[in-house]
């Protein structure tokens, strides 16, 4: 028996539920904390309750993928400990804090894989606070996930390829789609061309989902700008400009994304150096091709380390297992090293495309109009915002939160920190990548004050009661 | 008029609770937001600029949708089981 501590896999999503599982068929047993009632992540998300719809309406063309992802780890039950509805909110020398079961457990960790996943990325736009506003990834777990729709007559806004499957999976599911507005000229879905020898069945897929929408009624407008929700105390219309035409819409429930950010706050309290990525446009963990990070001992997967889909995720958390496992000196299946990393390397191209054909429309942090807020949580405006800037000479990131409290609330500038960083290089002609990036504190989300200061002695080997 | 439609899942078994005083009843499996948000269009109004909220990302990123339990415990209403019993305030500066 091995003295060493158990590894900790943070995230019940494709990677980390991937990588559980081949840590356990090397013979170890992994602690698994995750937020959700249930494992799957967003993409396969399961509902908390069965209900009369089978996998092929909730998971769509993903069904077969998802069945496999939940029965594997379902096997996996008594080799691993699995702790669902659990906050990691604090990490530190080995140690990591979980709020779980009403109380807060102190594990100590001997490896750690960080598979946290990704949130929908956002820029402000008017009324995007009003009730029937919902991100692309919640107005889906609404329907997935709880088997309700965000309004009757729907429209969905922004870019990306979880834009034209939530369209369509409400369409499926019988809604009204009143409009999808793309963000981008139709012109960007010619590189989707160039992704037909790398994913065919990816491509196509969306394709089909595009023609099916519009041969049951819902208009798709491409190159949408000056986006503006309106409303007395919800969603009563959408308005929008396009080739120089103003444009509206009465619609009762808004799906709105700009593409995926990563989660990366554990792995910036854990020590890992960051590097600024072009395509994300976001700072990012460094990782290398087999999910190590810049700290031993610490590995990086999925979405939460750059975005890559759900696919690749599965793989990434698989590779990153095997480099955890080769680190500790077990045997590992060098053989699968590189089908993986050469699959891993694919979905990065079809990435490129995919960015290519939906590009987020970072110029709108130009037209953020004064009085729309930036931050929800503090509720600061974006002229709050440039004022601060202004008065205070401010350049860096931390700096403008210090002053202004954006990205200081609840959130922690999960929902307004890309806009913020958009905003304060706009207004001071620097590189995005030269603002700087929120720095993390834990707890990373917010926890009752009394789990602070409750240090129960920590036993990872016992799933905590509920 | 509430902001949810539910489409799947009308035939689970009811749970009753408390919203503003009034009894509801929401269903099996719901969230607390999901409950609140079928039988009404906002879950709190919001600290600064008393504007009515709902939620956002529904996956425990956002804090948006924060609701206050009689109690005066605040749970994230997305990712909190509906229980039995359940009394939830949603309107500022009320209290039972």
């Amino acid at each position: 028996m091995s003295e060493r501590a158990a590894p900790l896999v943070v995230g019940a999503g494709p990677a980390g539920m991937r990588a559980a599982q081949a840590l356990v068929e090397a013979g170890l047993r992994p602690l698994v904390v995750d937020e959700a009632q249930a494992s799957g992540g967003q993409i396969y998300r399961q509902p908390p309750q069965g209900d009369d719809r089978s996998a092929d309406a909730l998971y769509g063309s993903e069904a077969a993928k998802a069945v496999r992802l939940h029965r594997g780890f379902a096997a996996l039950a008594d080799r691993l400990d699995y702790w669902p509805r659990a906050l990691l909110w604090n990490l530190r020398d080995g140690v990591a804090d979980i709020a779980v079961g009403g109380g807060n457990r102190r594990v100590a960790y001997d490896g750690l894989i960080l598979a946290t996943g990704a949130t929908d990325r956002v820029l402000p736009v008017p009324g995007w606070t009003l009730p029937g506003v919902f991100t692309l990834g919640g107005t889906q777990i609404a329907l997935k996930a709880q088997g309700c729709a965000i309004g009757r007559r729907v429209v969905f806004i922004g870019c990306g390829p979880l834009l034209y499957l939530v369209a369509w999976q409400y369409l499926k599911a019988g809604v009204a789609v009143a409009a999808v507005l793309d963000t981008a000229p139709l012109a960007r879905k010619l590189h989707l061309l160039r992704g037909m020898p790398l994913a065919p069945a990816i491509v196509l897929r969306g394709l089909r989902m595009a023609a099916e929408l519009q041969l049951r009624g819902t208009a798709i407008h491409h190159g949408v700008t000056d986006i503006r929700i309106e409303g007395r105390t919800r969603v009563e219309r959408i308005v929008w400009r396009q080739r120089g035409r103003d444009k509206s819409l009465a619609c009762d429930g808004i799906g709105y994304g700009l593409g995926l950010r990563p989660e990366t706050q554990l792995a910036d309290l854990a020590g890992c150096a960051f590097r600024f990525d072009r395509r994300d446009r976001a700072w990012l963990p460094e990782r290398d091709v087999s999910g190590r990070s810049s700290v031993p001992g610490i590995y990086l997967a999925g979405d939460g380390a750059r975005i890559a889909g759900a696919d690749a995720a599965e793989r990434a958390g698989e590779r990153a297992a095997l480099a955890l496992l080769e680190d500790r000196g077990l045997p590992y299946a060098a053989s699968r090293v590189a089908a993986l990393e050469r699959d891993l390397a694919r979905s990065d191209r079809v990435r490129d495309v995919l960015d290519a054909a939906f590009p987020y429309p970072a110029h709108w942090s130009r037209q953020i109009a004064d009085d729309t807020l930036l931050c929800r949580c503090e509720e600061v405006s974006a002229g709050e915002a440039r004022r601060a800037i202004a008065e205070f000479s401010l350049t860096e990131l931390n700096r403008l939160k210090a002053i202004s409290r954006i990205g200081m609330g609840r959130c922690q500038g999960r929902v307004c920190g890309a806009a913020a960083a958009e905003l304060l290089a706009r207004e001071t002609a620097q590189d995005i990548a030269a603002v700087g990036r929120l720095r993390t504190q834990a707890p990373v989300k917010p926890i009752p004050f009394t789990l602070t200061t409750s240090n129960e002695p920590h036993e990872p080997r016992h799933a905590p009661a509920h | 008029m509430p902001l949810l439609h539910r489409i799947a899942r009308t035939d689970h078994a009811p749970v009753a609770f408390t919203l503003d005083g009034v009894a509801c009843e929401g269903r099996t499996g719901d969230t607390l937001l999901t409950a609140i948000l079928c039988h009404a269009d906002k879950l709190r109004d919001s600290e600064f600029l008393a504007a009515p909220r709902a939620g956002f990302c529904l996956m425990g990123a956002c804090q948006d949708c924060w609701v206050m339990l009689a109690s005066g415990a605040r749970v994230r209403a997305c990712a909190t089981e509906l229980s039995s019993g359940m009394d939830v305030v949603t309107r500022c500066g009320e209290r039972s």
